[in-house]
């Protein structure tokens, strides 16, 4: 699960990990009376207008902008909230900005010039264990950092019986090139940072930046957190953090019906039981000259009120131009998968105007076929899964 | 031969009378499978499809030798399943359970690498050697007996494998499913090492998706060794999206390494012969065994 910005900072902020402070609103006149709070609680003049999407490379499309009075505050807060941002990583069409994060500027002259880190921690899958990825490069593409100057990405390692040490700690903030306060100050960033990883049960914490001011301080400028789904039973205060608006809304549909449901741009939609059959029947579909319109994983029970609520999932898409269902009737039996698509059809009438396929193997496939050939609904059965293949390219013709 | 599990293996069932428990033990049961009990914390005393239950995996093994374990403990208490089946001198233990929190696997699986015994899964469909033992959730009949081996990290993707090899006149010899979780016990390049050094084993079948570098390593791996058998691969998951779960927790494309494309080309390079379609597995292995 994704978090905003400003959720992510709550996080790492009741972990002790410094943050640039910030207000939430949802509206100009709220953004102007966030700024009043801020001067009056940080002592900052200036403040960052950001919003808040989950999307990173929201500077680039202009959702993140700097106001150096009340009157900006308010212009600049009034044109992002409402606004369709495009970034790098979204759509062409964006996401709607709901609320923007009013912030503290903390890039203000004194002693020492302001220097920006990258900072991650997540799972090194190979290894099997929680890694702390930084570079003194921050601010920029972390990806293009690993591409032109991969010797300046650091890793720290942590081991999961003893966690990360103050020795690890330490090197970090040498490798950073930092000394005197900023050293000590960026050893108490790190280990509060690990910690709040480890007890958020997050799977990815990226920090970019991590600031160090000219004051020395170090802070987390923005956060972009990531919740390990299956910890969030022993989390329910994150749990409410989800903000549905960020997602696509066939999807939370699909997943209130307890279905596995990616959405993609395709124009043959598909139902299977299992996910790496999914995720082959995907490219089977591309095989057969088609384009998979989306995953959907329908589980072990596919009966009829299952199958319905597919169905329906599927067709919302307009560009679905045929349905590709592939089962493999293991312990749960085909006949009875048949009778499910049956009797699903039947129940949504003249809803269904595309052409399905239903391949059906596994235990009692040769009943299921014959339930299907005889049930008079326009519906083309297969067993083996080059012929499901074949029919799509038929039907697409 | 066979690997991890065979006609001697005494297996008891973790999780045991729970709804998941009972009744996939009493399919195993049904298929021969040589299931010597159950644990339940609490329940231990009691009798279950007329086994023995323990309230420890300590107790059940010292009662009934057990050396090999199924876990279907929900998924809040599945990964101190793993270390008590550890603990307690398990040799392999084989976790289906789907939704550990990632935090929970890697204290679990660190737990394991310390101690003489093999982690399979989570979140697979476990492992069977046809006619002997069915140690997990699959369709037994799928499985005829041969000497096919396969890895995969899906499950019905699993059994669509067998069963296209069993179209071709073949049967398997194990067929072990790793798992679809980021962090799981056994490797793509573990399970295929098992299967080379089987001495019934003539081609293995390796099924992975995108997500990590598993594929990869064992493809190096087999290079390495003088690709000694012939291995089969296919990969899922060309037209899956960058950067979006598909179903299986650890499918995700990250970067450029981990795409199906990416693993293909490996693998190709290291001599396996990868099949781009899905229906090919079984024709592709009936024509490299000759």
């Amino acid at each position: 699960m994704n978090l905003h910005e400003y959720q992510g900072k709550e996080i790492l902020a009741s972990f002790g990990v410094r943050v640039q402070r910030g207000i939430v609103a949802h509206n100009a006149g709220e953004a102007v009376d966030a700024a009043k709070q801020l001067t009056a609680e940080t002592g900052t003049g200036w403040h960052v207008i950001k919003a808040q999407v989950h999307a990173g490379g929201r500077g680039k499309g202009g959702g993140v902008k700097l106001a150096k009075n009340l009157q900006e505050v308010e212009t600049i807060a009034d044109s992002i909230i409402g606004m369709n941002l495009v970034t790098p990583q979204t759509s062409a069409e964006g996401k709607k900005v709901h609320q923007v994060l009013v912030a503290e500027d903390v890039y203000y002259p004194g002693d020492s010039e302001p220097a920006e880190f990258y900072m991650s921690v997540l799972l090194d899958r190979s290894k099997g264990r929680n890694m702390i990825m930084y570079s003194t490069e921050g601010g920029m593409d972390i990806e293009e950092v690993a591409e032109k100057t991969p010797h300046l990405i650091y890793h720290e390692e942590v081991d999961p019986a003893i966690g990360l040490m103050p020795f690890q700690a330490r090197r970090v903030a040498f490798n950073l090139g930092l000394s005197g306060m900023a050293f000590k100050e960026m050893v108490k960033f790190v280990t509060a940072l690990y910690k709040a990883y480890e007890v958020s049960d997050s799977s990815l914490f990226e920090i970019n930046p991590v600031l160090k001011t000219s004051d020395d301080k170090i802070m987390a400028v923005d956060a972009k957190v990531t919740l390990d789904d299956n910890a969030l039973f022993r989390h329910k205060d994150y749990a409410e953090m989800r903000d549905l608006r960020e997602e696509d809304p066939i999807e939370v549909e699909a997943k209130e019906a307890g279905l596995n449901f990616v959405n993609l741009d395709g124009n043959v939609g598909c139902m299977v039981n299992g996910a790496g059959l999914a995720m082959a029947t995907m490219d089977l579909i591309k095989m057969a000259g088609g384009e998979p319109a989306n995953f959907l994983d329908v589980g072990g029970t596919a009966d009829a009120k299952r199958v319905e609520k597919a169905f329906r999932i599927i067709l919302k898409d307009d560009n679905v131009q045929a349905i590709l269902v592939n089962i493999f009737g293991g312990i749960v039996r085909c006949d009875r998968v048949a009778q499910g698509i049956v009797d699903a059809y039947k129940n949504m009438g003249d809803a269904i105007k595309v052409p399905i396929i239903v391949r059906l193997q596994g235990t009692n496939a040769e009943i299921a076929k014959e339930l299907i050939d005889n049930s008079g609904l326009a519906v083309h059965s297969a067993i083996e899964f080059q012929e499901a293949a074949d029919k799509v390219q038929e039907v697409l013709k | 031969m066979s690997v991890l599990v065979n006609k001697n293996s005494k297996i008891i069932v973790q999780g045991f009378t729970g709804s998941e428990g009972t009744f996939h033990a009493e399919q195993m049961i049904e298929y021969g499978t040589n299931v010597v009990g159950g644990v339940t914390p609490g329940k231990g005393g009691q009798t279950h499809l007329d086994k023995p239950v323990f309230n420890t995996v300590l107790d059940a093994v010292e009662a009934t030798g057990a050396d090999v374990s199924i876990i279907f403990v929900p998924p809040a208490f599945a990964a101190d399943a793993i270390m008590e089946a550890a603990d307690a001198g398990i040799k392999v233990i084989i976790t289906i359970t789907e939704g550990i929190p990632v935090a929970d696997m890697i204290k679990a699986a660190d737990y394991v690498k310390g101690k003489d015994c093999r982690l399979v899964g989570p979140n697979c469909p476990g492992v069977i050697t046809p006619e002997e033992a069915k140690v997990g959730i699959m369709p037994g009949f799928v499985f005829k007996k041969g000497t096919v081996g396969i890895v995969s990290k899906s499950g019905t993707l699993t059994y669509e494998a067998a069963d296209q090899v069993v179209k071709q006149g073949l049967g398997i010899t194990t067929a072990i499913g790793i798992g679809g979780d980021p962090i799981i016990g056994t490797t793509t390049k573990e399970a295929v090492e098992l299967l080379m050094n089987d001495d019934e084993t003539e081609c293995i079948v390796m099924i992975g998706e995108i997500g990590g570098q598993l594929e990869a390593d064992a493809a190096r791996w087999v290079k390495e060794n003088g690709n000694k058998k012939p291995v089969v691969g296919f990969i899922a998951g060309e037209t899956a999206p960058k950067g979006r779960t598909m179903g299986h927790a650890g499918a995700i494309v990250g970067g450029a390494d981990d795409t199906a494309e990416a693993k293909k080309r490996i693998m190709r390079e290291c001599g396996i012969h990868v099949v781009d379609s899905p229906a090919e597995i079984g024709k592709k292995v009936a024509s490299v065994i000759g």
